[in-house]
């Protein structure tokens, strides 16, 4: 077992919290990511590799399901894995030996910070932030949109929990802009 | 002060009365008040002073159509120019103050411009300040600037913050007048997704300014009651001071909210105000109608207003600008205003109608077929001079005049795309016409509807049909009665015989001028208004803009469709740049990207440089050093010597896989990839579709189905999407898939003789890393510091022996903590990317500088790398005879002759004893740097046939920085020419 010590996205030892009237925001850094493509002519070998792996079929365009092990959308024939860190550092390399030529998988842990937003009122957050129809959201809900210039995914895991993903770099830029809007919402 | 001409009733709140202070006068009104409002209650009519001649000047209306009541409120670095006093909402405390006069409102010294208004006629200035041409720029322009205006910024920043938002609706509804509301009701009980948006704060529109009747209850009642109603259904939003600005493509309109305009200052973390982006299936646009006014002899005094803003001034407001009024109309409207401020104690002193069959009235003199033909006081009306239909003049004294000329549909958002209003002769004015925006529709009086049981009606049905159009049952709501009366106008433009009658007041455009601007043939409506200025500014000739064509079309002989209007456009009233600024602004203009070792950097001390949105430490000055290249030399000379570390993971990094990746990177690189050894990296360099460099990196392979490859920090980006493009538009049958690992992955160039004893302490030790195991331009993954994975490549930009090794993002700070503390006993250094730009460019590497956008593959000296076996995008285009010249540029070193001298980057290269000018240019220096390993000054860079000219020595000139020495062409490979190092 190696010995080096991680930080968060924020640049931090522990992760962060924040509450401002009914809106925590939280840093999550407990769940591994993988990305898996399908490759050419294997697109339902990797619906079959997948639906093995997360015990339900991968979810369809736009949308996100599945726990503890979850799969978004993020293109045609192409999903992200989500796993907890604990049991699962090594998700990548685990769907890659179930992947036998049929998918391509990345590793992509830490291309990404992991922001969640639970609590009332998200709806009057979002739309300070992106394009995204939040107030439409019913839960299983998976976009890619820009918050703050940056490229994000937009998980609605449940009404009153919204999860974004945004580069890992600019965490600090994100968080503030969350934060941001926010105190300007609530 | 007392608010002598405050009247009984209105929709203000008596219980509360506020404070505020204009210029110099502290005066109290009411909650409800607009600072309009409040200054006529407390008898203030002059309000500001016109924009070229300085003319006293009063509201003339009672909404955002306002020219002249314009003023700076509040104070300090929150002070706004340019506000109209009629949307302004009083708050205690507030601060305004007069513009564009000196030394006050009342006396101002330039309204001299109004004696000498012979010489300011349309487009003086154009006339006047001809010669000499010089003079424009230095002298005539700031005079004139300084002269006319309006408000004055604060030059402070602004304190407030302002956000950008994001709506969705099914129907978006523009104004809350009866049409709006009854729109509202029938779509909300639809079950639409509704938006409601009115700039004004109190829904109602119209129906607060009237006295009308609907059902059993006041209007104004039944739009409170309404508007109650539609706050308790979950799916309509009511969005009221909010402005929709502009129509957009596919349904998308702007809108403005003012969110904390009408407070002292905003709620601490809140936004002044909130620019909306909504999205709508459908819109109705129920924008109402704006009253224009008639044109006649000195029309501009303050008192003279729209006959429909004194009634609502004194309906809504109950306030008057005078205990005696007149009425100047062409229609039956003018005479509601006459009936309503009579009934409110108001005198009215009579109403003057252009028409002979004009209505009689037992409660004021009517004085049929008249017209205004002249008007006096000097700050302020006194009297009217009224001409009847007999041709006979006399005197009336009144300290106010409604002039109503009659109402004009409020088209401006049907035009947004391109949309052209046409002309409906039953109410002589342009209604919406040709191509809408996508979705729109129009209800109410913005389509010429005028009575209110019109417009209930067909905003109730428009509402319905998109119900239904959108697959709902659309319900028929219960709308009251209300008056339906037809609208009686016979046009009156303006009076004729004037010589100074005002058409559009903000800019100081007089009939006369429209007259001479067609006399000299700006005949175009177009031209008419760049001309005259007439339709400019912060009202966008709201109430000017009607008069103006129709004293063009009778001098041109044409109709008022004829002459037609001038192009609308966003945003509909003002809208403050912060709004369209949002959030981005100062340190937040864009987000920051933060290196892993970002925190462990600034604990150091590092001095960081913007690299695109990155920040990456530039050097690590140490106690002692007083300067930075001290630091940069110390830096360079320890790595070069023993051993430094370089946070580099702001390289991009895309991982490619697929049974066609081996394809498809020979598709993408110029020089071929197909056959790189599994655990080898290569340099490639990638070629725009036009044979010019892209970019240039190296690429590693892990798998015969999976590389790594590596862009510079600025191409990280449009690599990525350059290899989407051609993936997915150029060969969608390759088996390819992309995804960025840039952030997934801390990066560190470890570098120098030194680099590797100092890695076999963090590797583990199953990982051989000798030279012989591990070879120059070898790649593995290997694991650190007891197991955690990570990844190794053998490259080198410094030209040393060195490493770059890669672990999870998260553990990037401690990998720098320990591979700094491993080396210390080597003295490791960290460095920044001066000292990296100073390594590479000794060792003669092409960076950014040299990948301009201009240079080929051979200008770089690869010209041998571009395959010729196989296809790749770009070298069939860099094979153009245009870049493969016998005497093109070729990448040199340059050396100073004089060892004191500087190689700038910039400058350009001469053969000695030829003329310095363009036709002589030999080629240019892209990068240089003191070299502390050299003694000197070096530069690397393109010139003519420059591998044919080693020894040649070239004149160096900078004419902008005075620059004028020799150099020598070198070797552009100062350091290590054979590569023994980087191979050790």
């Amino acid at each position: 077992m190696h010995d080096l010590n991680p930080i968060t996205p924020l640049g931090a030892a522990e992760a962060r919290v924040d509450t401002h009237g009914p809106v925590t925001l939280t840093e999550v850094t407990d769940r591994a990511l993988a990305s898996v493509a399908a490759r050419l002519g294997h697109e339902d070998e990797t619906v079959a590799i997948l639906t093995d792996f997360l015990g339900a079929t991968p979810p369809a365009p736009a949308r996100l399901a599945g726990a503890p092990l979850t799969a978004f959308w993020t293109g045609p024939d192409q999903w992200m894995i989500e796993a907890p860190l604990a049991t699962h550092e090594d998700l990548a390399a685990r769907l890659a030996a179930m992947a036998d030529g049929a998918m391509s998988v990345t590793e992509q842990t830490d291309a990404w910070c992991r922001f969640d937003l639970t609590g009332a009122g998200l709806p009057e957050v979002f739309e300070r932030l992106c394009a995204a129809d939040t107030r439409s959201f019913a839960g299983g809900e998976a976009l890619r949109t820009a918050i703050d210039h940056l490229g994000c995914f937009l998980l609605c895991r449940a009404v009153g929990h919204i999860s974004v993903l945004g580069p890992r770099s600019a965490a600090g830029s994100l968080h503030h802009a969350l934060l941001t809007a926010i105190r300007s919402a609530h | 002060m007392t608010q002598r001409n405050r009247l009984q009733g209105g929709l203000i709140d008596r219980s509360k009365t506020i404070s505020f202070r204009f210029d110099d006068r502290w005066m109290k009104g009411h909650p409800g008040d607009t600072l309009a409002s409040a200054l006529l209650a407390n008898g203030v009519r002059l309000m500001g002073r016109s924009f070229k001649y300085h003319r006293p000047r009063g509201p003339l209306s009672a909404g955002s159509e306002e020219p002249n009541a314009i003023v700076a409120l509040r104070t300090g670095a929150r002070q706004e120019p340019n506000t109209r006093a009629t949307t302004a909402e009083l708050f205690d405390g507030l601060t305004a103050q007069s513009q564009n006069r000196w030394p006050s409102l009342a006396f101002d010294a330039l309204s001299i411009n109004d004696r000498l208004s012979s010489f300011f006629a349309a487009g003086f200035y154009y006339k006047t300040f001809m010669w000499p041409a010089a003079f424009w720029e230095k002298l005539y322009e700031p005079m004139i600037r300084r002269a006319a205006g309006l408000g004055a910024l604060s030059l402070q920043p602004d304190p407030d913050s302002y956000d950008k938002g994001y709506l969705h609706c099914d129907v978006l509804i523009i104004g809350a007048g009866p049409a709006g509301l009854a729109a509202a009701l029938t779509a909300g009980e639809a079950g639409l997704r509704v938006i409601l948006a009115d700039e004004d704060p109190l829904p109602g529109g119209r129906l607060n300014a009237e006295r009308l009747e609907m059902g059993q209850q006041a209007s104004h009642a039944w739009a409170a009651e309404t508007t109650a109603w539609l706050a308790a259904m979950p799916n309509v939003r009511l969005m009221m001071r909010t402005t929709v600005t502009g129509a957009f493509d596919h349904g998308v309109y702007g809108a403005l909210e003012r969110v904390s305009d009408h407070l002292p200052v905003p709620p601490e973390g809140k936004p002044r105000q909130i620019l909306w982006r909504i999205y709508s299936a459908r819109a109705i646009l129920a924008a109402g109608a704006t009253e224009r006014p008639i044109v006649f002899e000195n029309n501009d005094r303050p008192g003279i207003m729209l006959a429909g803003a004194l009634r609502a001034y004194a309906n809504r407001w109950a306030a008057t600008p005078a205990k005696e009024i007149a009425v100047f109309t062409n229609n039956d409207d003018g005479h509601r205003t006459a009936s309503d401020l009579a009934a409110k104690g108001v005198t009215v002193a009579a109403v003057i109608d252009t028409r002979t069959d004009a209505p009689k009235s037992a409660r004021y003199e009517v004085v049929a077929g008249g017209t205004v033909t002249g008007t006096s006081g000097r700050l302020g009306l006194k009297r009217i001079e009224v001409t009847d239909a007999r041709g006979q003049s006399r005197r009336i004294d009144c300290g106010a005049l409604g002039v109503s000329g009659g109402w004009n549909p409020n088209v401006s958002l049907t035009c947004h795309q391109r949309g052209r209003p046409e002309w409906d002769a039953n109410i002589h004015a342009f209604v919406p016409g040709g191509t809408l925006p996508e979705g729109m529709v129009v209800a109410g009086a913005a389509e010429g509807a005028f009575s209110t049981h019109a417009a209930l009606h067909a905003g109730a049905r428009v509402a319905a049909a998109i119900a239904a159009d959108l697959g709902k049952t659309p319900p028929s709501p219960d709308l009251p009665q209300a008056e339906d009366a037809p609208v009686s106008l016979t046009p009156f433009w303006h009076v004729a015989g004037t010589t100074r009658a005002w058409v559009d007041q903000q800019n100081d455009v007089t009939a006369k001028d429209i007259r001479l601007a067609h006399q000299e043939n700006f005949t175009s409506v177009e031209h008419l208004k760049r001309y005259t200025t007439l339709g400019m500014a912060t009202d966008q000739g709201k109430t000017s803009n009607m008069a103006g064509l129709a004293i063009m079309a009778e001098v041109a002989g044409k109709s008022i469709p004829e002459v037609g209007t001038t192009m609308f456009r966003p945003p509909y009233t003002p809208t403050a740049i912060g709004a369209f600024a949002g959030r981005s602004r100062g340190t937040e203009f864009r987000p920051v990207r933060k290196t892993p070792s970002h925190v462990w950097a600034a604990e150091q001390g590092a001095t960081f440089v913007e690299v695109g949105m990155w920040l990456r430490a530039q050097w690590f000055a140490r106690p002692g050093e007083s300067h930075w290249r001290e630091t940069v030399n110390r830096e360079v000379l320890q790595t070069r010597n023993s051993v430094g570390i370089c946070d580099v993971t702001t390289l991009g990094k895309i991982d490619v896989q697929g049974s066609d990746a081996a394809a498809f990177m020979n598709m993408m690189y110029c020089n071929g990839f197909a056959k790189l050894p599994v655990g080898k990296t290569r340099y490639g360099l990638m070629l725009r579709e036009d044979g010019i460099a892209m970019d240039d990196g190296t690429a590693a392979r892990f798998a015969e189905d999976h590389y790594v490859v590596t862009t510079t920090t600025a191409n990280a980006v449009p690599v990525y999407r350059h290899m989407e493009f051609v993936r997915q538009c150029l060969f969608p049958d390759m088996d390819v898939q992309l995804i960025s690992t840039t952030e997934a992955w801390a990066q560190f160039a470890v570098a120098g003789p030194n680099s590797r004893k100092l890695l076999q302490k963090i590797v583990d030790a199953d990982h051989d890393i000798s030279n012989e195991a591990f070879p120059f331009m070898a790649c593995a993954e290997i694991t650190v510091c007891g197991g955690l994975r990570a990844r190794l490549f053998r490259i080198s930009f410094s030209g040393e022996m060195a490493f770059e090794i890669a672990v999870p993002t998260r553990y990037g700070d401690a990998l720098m903590r320990r591979m700094m503390a491993a080396g210390e006993e080597f003295g490791v250094v960290p460095y920044g990317t001066e000292a990296l730009g100073v390594m590479r460019i000794e060792k003669g590497h092409a960076a950014g500088n040299e990948l301009n956008g201009t240079i080929t593959a051979l200008n770089l000296g690869m010209g041998r790398m571009v395959s010729k076996k196989k296809d790749a995008i770009g070298s069939k285009l860099s094979e153009r005879e245009g870049l493969n010249e016998e005497d093109a540029l070729k990448l040199v070193g340059f050396k100073p002759v004089d060892a004191q001298d500087t190689v700038p980057a910039g400058a350009h290269l001469m053969t000695r004893g030829t003329p310095v000018d363009a036709a002589h240019d030999q080629g240019y220096v892209t990068s240089a740097c003191y070299s502390p390993n050299l003694g000197h000054h070096i530069g690397i860079g393109f010139l003519k046939s420059g591998d044919a000219r080693m020894g040649e020595v070239l004149r160096l000139v900078s004419p902008l920085t005075g620059v004028d020495h020799e150099v020598e062409v070198v070797s552009p490979h100062f350091i290590d020419p054979e590569g023994d190092r980087l191979r050790a």
